[in-house]
Order: C-alpha cells, then structure tokens, then sequence
C-alpha cells in the first residue's frame, strides 16, 4: 500500500492507501475524516493553509499575521505572496477580519489573526 | 502588594495557569516582561496549534487571544513589562518594572517562564564571528513582529519544528533557502513540518551533517557543512560550502529556571523543574508548568498542564496540602518523562520521548500496557494511565519495551 502522511493538524497520521482503477479502493491509519478529505486533495490537487503577514498603517504593530480561511491549491501560493505583498490595510483590525475577500476566485478569504489597535501616539 | 497566587509568565501556561487559579476562587497576579500577554505564541503565526484544545486549527496570535480576553473576565491583575527580579524563600517576590520596583507577598507561585534558545555560542563552531546568525525565534521575531527581513540567502541549522516553519517563512518572504541541516539521521520535528515546510518549496534536508566553520568579515559569507560519523564527528573530506549571508538555528531549547535556582529541584534530563503530576515543584508553594518544566511539542499541552497547576496552586492558597507522592522513573529506550512523581486522586497524564526511533514499542508503566507501530524522539508521547494501573506502586518504572 501507498503511505502518505496527513499535515492537516500536528498529530500527522500515517495513512496507508491503495488506488485501484484511479479510485481510493483502500485507507487505513487516519485517526479522523480529515486525514480522508487530505488524502483525496493530495491525489487530485494539493491544498495548504497559508499563514503570512501584511501591512498595518497607524497600528501599534508594524504587522498584522493573516492566513487564508481554508486551505488553497498550492500552485496559487507564490502569486497570493506577490498579492499580500502589496497590501496595506489602516488600524485597528480586529482578529477574523477579511482582509481579502473571495482570493483569486477560490471563494477563500484573507483574515487577520491579530488584533491591532491604532497606535495612541 | 499581597496576592494568593503570583503567576510567573503570561504565555500560554501562565495564561492558562491564571485562568484556572482565579476560577477556583484566587486572587491572581500574572506577570510578564513583554509589553503584552501571549508569549512566543504572538509571534508563531503559523497555525497548527489549538486542535486538542478548541477542536480547530488555530495559529499562535489567535490562540493566545482566546485566553487574553478571557483574562479581564476574572480576578487577575496583568502587569506587562514586568520583570521578576528574586524570588525568596520566604514567599515574597521583586519586581522590576518602568513604574518602579516592588514586592509582591504571595501564598503561592505558578511559576511558566518558558524556555530559552540554545545560542550560537555553545555550539563551539570554529570560524569568524560575523553578522547574519540568528537563532530562529529571533529571526521569526523581527520577521513576523517587526517586519524585517533578516537576509536574502540562508541555510537553517537544525530540522526541529521551529527551523522548518522559518524555513518557509523565509522561502515565502523572498529569502532564498539554500538547505536544512541536521545533525541526527532523521529530522528534529514533526513529519508534517517535513512535508508542508521543505518538501512543498523543494527545500533539501540533509541528515547526518552539521555546520563546521562560519566564515564572513562583518557579515556571513560562507558556511562549511560537513557529514557526521556515528558519535557526530565530522568526517574529513566530506565538506561542503555554502554561500550564505544569513544561518538560522533551530538547535534546541532550554527550559529557563535561573529564578529557581536553590529554591526547588531539577530534572537532571529535562533540565526543567521538576513536578509531581499536580505540577507542584520539590518547595511545596512553587508549582510549574510548561516549557520550563520540559519541552513540549504542542501548545495544547502546555495549556492543560497550565491549568492544572494553576488549579492546585489555588487549592494550596487556601491552605490544601498534598502528598509528595511515587517517584515516577525513567526505564528502557526512555529519554525524557514528565511529570517526575505521582499523587494519587487523579489519573496519570504521562508525557514521554524516546531515546532513539522505534519501530513496534510496548509502552509500559506498572500494570499499564500499550503498543506503538512507531516512536520518534521528535514527537512526544502523551498518555494517561488509568489510577488503577499504577496503585500500590512504590516508584513507577516508564519503559518502551522493543519487539
């Protein structure tokens, strides 16, 4: 059997498959459906979470973290980089605020994982 | 000022620690020397980390702010930018903070300082000493914190969870990373970290090697790797140069318990405080938890030790004793085990590495029995075992037994 490990959560099970006819015909070692879910997005199109920052004008943090309100095809990574890159969004952001809603069509969104105030100075 | 429990460190096991103390009833102060609440948590903004906890993924800055705004809720003082100076035998506290210096008298202490970064200069590399070495926690902090960008080619010394997720920030930044290097045959973190942070951006991992020389005038100019023989020495003849500006090191951590020192016992292998599993340190008022008791690998964990503690750091307030309990001992294929002493009354919450991969390990501790296809040093074990198993034990042996 074909072995595969799950990123979907820091337990990271071994999960053990077998394809027949180009259909999942065998899995075992996934400890939730999650690990199912990954395994048939990694056979037909990889997907992550991606977790970075973008800028904050007048906050009291020169940053606010984001990431993408569900995993996103990995081939669109480098280009929501150059995207996020970018941007610069005005204080205060409130933790699970869109930054950017609906990214290059995936009906994912951009939010903040940070609350930062406006800078008292 | 006069408190019931004093709470040293407001990341996420003093966070948690507060929460408990306060909700069973104890004045609290919390205290941190960071401007805010949350620890390093404020700056892992990765996610990965809440799904024991809150059954979600979270990254750090949102974990630590579900505990932050609880902590308004309940009878705890915050003081920020508030370093703890001496703590005394005779249950008093100094701090240190811009508004002066003070004493704090409490009737116990949950001590969460943390743990700190092994730094470049024990690792004793031959070479020049150059600009452009960080350690990773430092990088991620002016990376992810202050927006600054620590250089523009790096290799990453050490394949434990932090060098590999900084391994991809710097990729995603725009930093070329030219390799991870690791001293041990297998990697220091966990296997998805290998997948989501090297293998996704194409990043070589190479195993059995290390960093030998630094070379740079004002800043790093070279690296030279080379291969390790079974006991870690290099092998001459395999070396290797790496034009780099910037090394990041991810080469371990090292639980902080300087404050302590005379007041309570060590692990002698964690090098943490060392707790019974009620997180009560060898001084019956100190309790403890988290890294600086012995290094997690996932925050949830940290959290629910925090609250135990806090909870019988409270009890203990009120004028609650415990047992010092069974000595809980380290047996076959063993690294490191925490908590070090069992009491009786709650079920035991084991945490273990073993000292070398393992494929097919028994688990065993008294009358406990549980197989494991297979055990890595990188990724820690957590078990309870049920009272039952290990009553009328005089000390509790913990062994991984090979097939």
């Amino acid at each position: 059997m074909d072995r595969i490990v799950c990123v979907q959560c820091p337990v990271g099970c071994k999960i053990k498959f077998e394809i027949v006819d180009g259909k999942i015909a065998k899995v075992e070692g996934n400890k939730c459906p999650r690990g199912l879910a990954y395994l048939e997005d990694e056979l037909r199109e990889p997907k992550r979470i991606v977790p970075t920052s973008v800028k904050i004008i007048g906050g009291n943090y020169p940053l606010v973290s984001v990431k993408t309100s569900a995993p996103i095809p990995k081939k669109y990574i480098p280009e929501l980089m150059k995207k996020l890159r970018q941007i610069e969004i005005n204080a205060p952001v409130k933790a699970g605020d869109i930054i950017v809603k609906n990214i290059f069509d995936t009906g994912v969104d951009i939010i903040a994982t940070r609350t930062v105030s406006k800078n008292s100075q | 000022m006069k408190t019931d429990v004093l709470v040293i460190g407001a990341g996420a096991a003093g966070m948690a620690a507060a929460l408990s103390a306060a909700k069973n009833g104890a004045r609290v102060i919390l205290t941190d020397r960071d401007e805010r609440a949350g620890g390093i948590l404020n700056q892992c903004i990765h996610n990965g980390f809440g799904l024991h906890y809150f059954k979600e993924e979270l990254t750090g800055p949102e974990y630590a702010e579900r505990f932050s705004t609880l902590l308004e809720n309940y009878q705890i003082t915050l003081l920020t930018d508030c370093h703890v100076h001496n703590v005394k035998p005779d249950r008093k506290a100094v701090l240190v903070s811009p508004k002066g210096v003070f004493e704090v008298e409490t009737k116990s202490i949950v001590y969460t300082a943390g743990a700190r970064e092994r730094p470049f200069g024990t690792l004793m590399i031959p070479g020049d000493r150059p600009s452009g070495i960080f350690t990773a926690g430092v990088a991620q902090k002016y990376m992810n914190i202050e927006n600054r960008i620590i250089g523009k080619r790096a290799l990453i010394l050490g394949s434990g969870d932090i060098g590999m997720i900084m391994a991809r920030r710097l990729t995603l930044e725009g930093v070329e990373v030219v390799a991870v290097i690791e001293r041990l045959p297998y990697s220091g973190g966990l296997l998805r970290n290998v997948i989501q942070c090297l293998e996704d951006y194409n990043i070589p991992l190479y195993l059995s090697s290390t960093v030998v020389e630094v070379r740079g005038k004002e800043r790093l100019e070279e690296v030279v790797v080379a291969q390790v023989d079974n006991n870690y020495r290099p092998i001459p003849g395999t070396e290797r140069i790496f034009k780099v500006d910037t090394l990041v090191l991810s080469v371990g951590l090292i639980p902080q318990v300087e404050l302590l020192w005379g007041l309570v016992q060590l692990d002698p292998i964690s090098k943490g405080v060392s707790c019974s599993n009620i997180g009560q340190s060898s001084s019956e008022w100190i309790f403890s938890a988290g890294n600086c008791t012995v290094v997690y690998d996932l925050v949830d964990y940290v959290t629910m030790e925090g609250e135990k503690a806090g909870k019988y750091a409270a009890h203990y307030a009120k004028g609650e004793r415990f047992e010092t309990g069974v000595p809980i001992e380290i047996g076959e294929n063993v690294g490191v085990i925490f908590p070090r002493r069992y009491v009786s009354g709650e079920d035991l919450v084991l945490y273990i590495r073993s000292k070398k991969p393992i494929e097919g390990a028994t688990l065993v501790v008294g009358n406990f029995e549980r197989r494991f296809e297979d055990v890595m040093p990188s990724e820690m074990i957590r078990i309870k075992i049920p009272s039952q198993k290990i009553m009328g034990f005089e000390r509790i042996v913990v062994s991984l037994k090979e097939e």
